[in-house]
């Protein structure tokens, strides 16, 4: 960091915490103008946290906050505007009706004295706005029309070019092709010349290394290292990330674990060279009873997309789907139920139904074994009851409304739709998300024991520990793109991370 | 500290019930409305509580009631049909054109033996219906806009074969079932309660009806359920379609004319009717029962309004504000539900 410079934002001891719990504890922070800040931490860590305090999102926290060495508090995002902070936020927020050029300029069209919008000077601006970034559209073309890469990148354009002075931008890459990431670094350096302060956030520590200054490790709600990027490397931040030997809470699989050999049973699932649009590219694979294949990805690498596929919910542009050794092309989710696969998608929300008892949850998926034509409720609640007692899901009433229970016992709920009849192949989205340590090892026992009846199980996840508790064998998909395969050899998570 | 202790279980009772009230608050008040709008015309007019017009009363309601079975389907899994009086009135029409007329008629029609012509209406509406069916589902466009083209396409179907004139003979189990009577009771109440306790059959003990509610409930967890809900949604609009054709002959026969037009109001009359009635408009709640009771509150309003001495074109006013009430009551008890299962 340059002496003598004066910070442009400057944070002392900042601490926030959420109903109890403490998402960030005495943080220092300081940005300098002309520099472009790099931000790195598992989820959770407390990035998100800090960076929605300097754009003003949240306003309730202790500590100094300071710009241009003066003391300030926001009161609302609206404040930190008028303070030229900007921010990009991960999910796309653009309107996917207007036209590119309405989006660039959202909320702050060029009017006459009239107040008519200038629609020619708006496209013509918008336009060489667009041009600088080496973004060449129509800017009168509608922008849910483009590529969501090409979405992605006008946003941050948009931000970029909106006059801020401090640019935060969470996980701009996620969606990005790599010509389109050297273009956003191209345009960073050049704000960079011009005095933009930049933070930028990203799980993807090679884009950090390449284009930041500065690098921050946050870990637990601390900021525990602040380092040139120069003088560090991949592995040292993941180290400093995921704190080896540092507070171990529960396992951690900071340490080497051995996976088993590869079991030769029987292939329930042959994929074979599956595509989709940006999402996928050839991704082939196979899964076999009684094993649990465990696939790691960030955040958009495509894991939700290829989870879709296997249930029938999305279509593939190319490739080809086998179940059991019959090629399978699912025209709804109805047909991959019936072939045997079955998925539990990472939202409770998309998969129960909350303003219905547990019990008509739990038979939903199974109604068609057990009654032909009229309903047995009888029945139905005596399955539900065993499913209940096995899962240990409270409380054990069946007839309560879903959205009584805890997030932990909804969870099960969605597990156990599946049980009663397993399927062949079960595919789980971020089965442990959100969950305490208590409910997490049951879901790992569930997990386990379908495991041991032969059920060929997918475990997609963006957390690591989640795939390293529970997989056998574990795929990298890493944009789109199976990149890395781990079986019969030692694996963590720093392997994991330097994988993908 | 037993009082301490025994003063929040007695608050969580109160509590509990105070939200089991809420959540059945859309159960609750029509049937009030319908509890209250009668004793008022009771206390306003000495004709309106009798046997008599009792009778009145549900053949009055008989025809919507018909066409009101299929829409609850519909409504359930929180679509529209914006086609149902159309289709019951093209469906009327066919099974007119199908049936030999008087020389006065003239129609250049095409006379069938009764059966054959119940089956060719029966036929024309299921088409229709499959048609609403397929834009829906298949090529995705919202029933509320595909309906509303179809409910042109019926009307239009209707001009081209009755080209303006009147007919007036159907088969004779249609002239019977919409006219005639047993025992004292017209065979369309009877018709129109076998077909509202069949729709209630239905949807609380067959593994279809639970679909319905299901999907309705929630269309996404439906299709991660491994729910075929494309054909779930096509089979509603086909009731919905079917009910509505069956509504339309028996309404042909009871008038005892099959013209255009004949059944305009009904489209407005069997959507007020199921949602006065409680089925919530965002799917997934209510059902037949609500569907009998917004009838009745409909039929005692129209009829109750006919016994007092009223302005007659104030009466007009006054149904749309008593049904803007039943929206803000459906809207409002969504909303509260929601609350009480947070």
């Amino acid at each position: 960091m340059p002496e003598g410079q004066q910070p442009i934002l400057e944070l002392q001891g900042i601490t926030k915490s959420f109903g109890g719990v403490e998402a960030l504890r005495g943080v220092d922070f300081a940005l300098l103008p002309g520099e472009i800040h790099g931000l790195v931490g598992e989820n959770g860590a407390g990035k998100s946290t800090l960076m929605k305090i300097i754009a003003g999102v949240h306003t309730e926290f202790s500590g100094r906050f300071l710009i241009d060495g003066q003391e300030t508090h926001f009161r609302s995002a609206r404040d930190a505007h008028a303070a030229g902070i900007a921010m990009v936020h991960q999910e796309l927020s653009v309107a996917p009706d207007l036209t590119v050029a309405e989006n660039v300029f959202l909320g702050n069209q060029p009017t006459n004295a009239l107040g008519l919008v200038q629609w020619r000077r708006m496209a013509r601006e918008a336009g060489e706005q667009l041009a600088r970034f080496g973004i060449d559209v129509d800017p009168m073309s509608r922008l849910g029309d483009l590529p969501i890469g090409l979405q992605q990148l006008i946003e941050i354009a948009r931000v970029l070019f909106s006059g801020a002075r401090i640019v935060i931008l969470d996980e701009p890459t996620s969606a990005l092709s790599p010509p389109e990431v050297e273009r956003l670094f191209t345009t960073l350096r050049r704000l960079r010349e011009e005095g933009t302060a930049i933070v930028f956030i990203s799980h993807f520590i090679e884009d950090i290394l390449r284009v930041s200054d500065t690098v921050t490790v946050f870990r637990n709600g601390r900021k525990v290292a602040e380092t040139a990027s120069a003088a560090t490397s991949k592995g040292a931040l993941i180290e400093a990330m995921i704190g080896r030997g540092g507070e171990v809470l529960e396992h951690s699989y900071t340490d080497d674990l051995m996976l088993p050999r590869p079991s030769d049973s029987s292939i329930v699932l042959k994929v074979d060279q599956l595509s989709l649009a940006r999402s996928l590219k050839d991704v082939s694979f196979e899964a076999r009873a009684g094993e649990v294949l465990g696939i790691y990805g960030f955040m958009g690498c495509g894991q939700q997309e290829l989870s879709r596929i296997l249930f029938g919910k999305l279509k593939p542009d190319a490739g080809t789907l086998a179940v059991d050794g019959k090629p399978k092309t699912f025209a709804s989710t109805a047909a991959a139920r019936r072939a045997g696969v079955a998925l539990v998608p990472e939202s409770r929300r998309a998969m129960l139904f909350h303003q219905e008892p547990v019990y008509k949850n739990i038979s939903i998926s199974i109604l068609d074994r057990i009654s032909s034509l009229l309903l047995k409720p009888a029945q139905e609640r005596d399955i539900a009851k065993r499913q209940v007692e096995q899962l240990q899901i409270r409380p054990p009433v069946v007839g309560l409304d879903l959205g009584m229970l805890s997030g932990g016992n909804q969870q099960k709920v969605a597990l156990a739709k599946w049980l009663t009849y397993p399927p062949k192949l079960l595919v789980l989205c971020e089965p442990t998300r959100g969950m305490d340590v208590g409910a997490k090892n049951d879901v790992i026992n569930i997990v386990r024991d379908l495991r041991a009846k032969g059920l060929a199980i997918i475990v997609l996840s963006t957390e690591p520990e989640t795939v390293l508790s529970l997989a056998d064998r574990i795929l990298v998909l890493k944009r789109g793109a199976l990149v890395r395969e781990f079986k019969n050899e030692p694996v963590s998570k720093d392997r994991l991370l330097e994988a993908a | 500290m037993a009082s301490s202790e025994t003063a929040p279980a007695a608050d969580q009772r109160t509590r509990s019930l105070a939200s089991f009230l809420r959540s059945q608050m859309r159960n609750i008040a029509p049937f009030l409305t319908l509890i209250f709008l009668s004793a008022f015309f009771a206390f306003a007019s000495p004709s309106f509580a009798t046997i008599d017009n009792l009778g009145n009363i549900l053949t009055q309601v008989s025809v919507t009631g018909i066409i009101a079975v299929g829409l609850t389907f519909v409504i359930l899994c929180a679509e529209i049909d914006l086609s149902i009086a159309s289709i019951a009135n093209v469906t009327g029409i066919a099974v007119a054109y199908f049936t030999l007329q008087e020389s006065y008629v003239n129609i250049p029609n095409i006379p069938l033996p009764g059966v054959a012509a119940i089956l060719l209406a029966l036929l024309l509406c299921a088409a229709l219906g499959l048609v609403n069916a397929l834009g829906l589902t298949v090529i995705g466009i919202p029933s509320f806009i595909m309906t509303l083209a179809m409910m042109q396409i019926a009307a239009g179907i209707s001009a081209l074969l009755v080209r303006g004139q009147i007919a007036y003979k159907v088969p004779s189990l249609i002239s019977t079932l919409g006219s005639g009577s047993i025992g004292g009771i017209p065979w369309i109440v009877i018709v129109a309660a076998i077909m509202l306790l069949g729709g209630h059959l239905v949807l609380t003990y067959t593994r279809f009806g639970r679909y319905v509610y299901m999907v309705g409930g929630n269309r996404e967890a439906a299709e991660y359920s491994g729910l075929n809900v494309k054909l779930i949604l096509s089979s509603v609009m086909v009731i919905s379609a079917v009910c509505s054709g069956i509504g339309g002959m028996l309404g042909v026969a009871h008038f005892g004319s099959a013209q255009q037009n004949e059944f305009d109001t009904y489209l407005l009359d069997s959507i007020a009717a199921v949602v006065v009635g409680g089925t919530s408009l965002f799917g997934g709640r209510g059902g037949i029962g609500n569907t009998i009771v917004g009838l009745f509150v409909l039929g005692v309003l129209n009829n109750g309004l006919d016994h007092v001495n009223i302005d007659s074109f104030l009466k007009i006013l006054i149904r749309g504000v008593i049904l803007l009430a039943a929206l803000i009551i459906n809207v409002y008890a969504q909303h509260l539900r929601e609350k009480a299962a947070d």
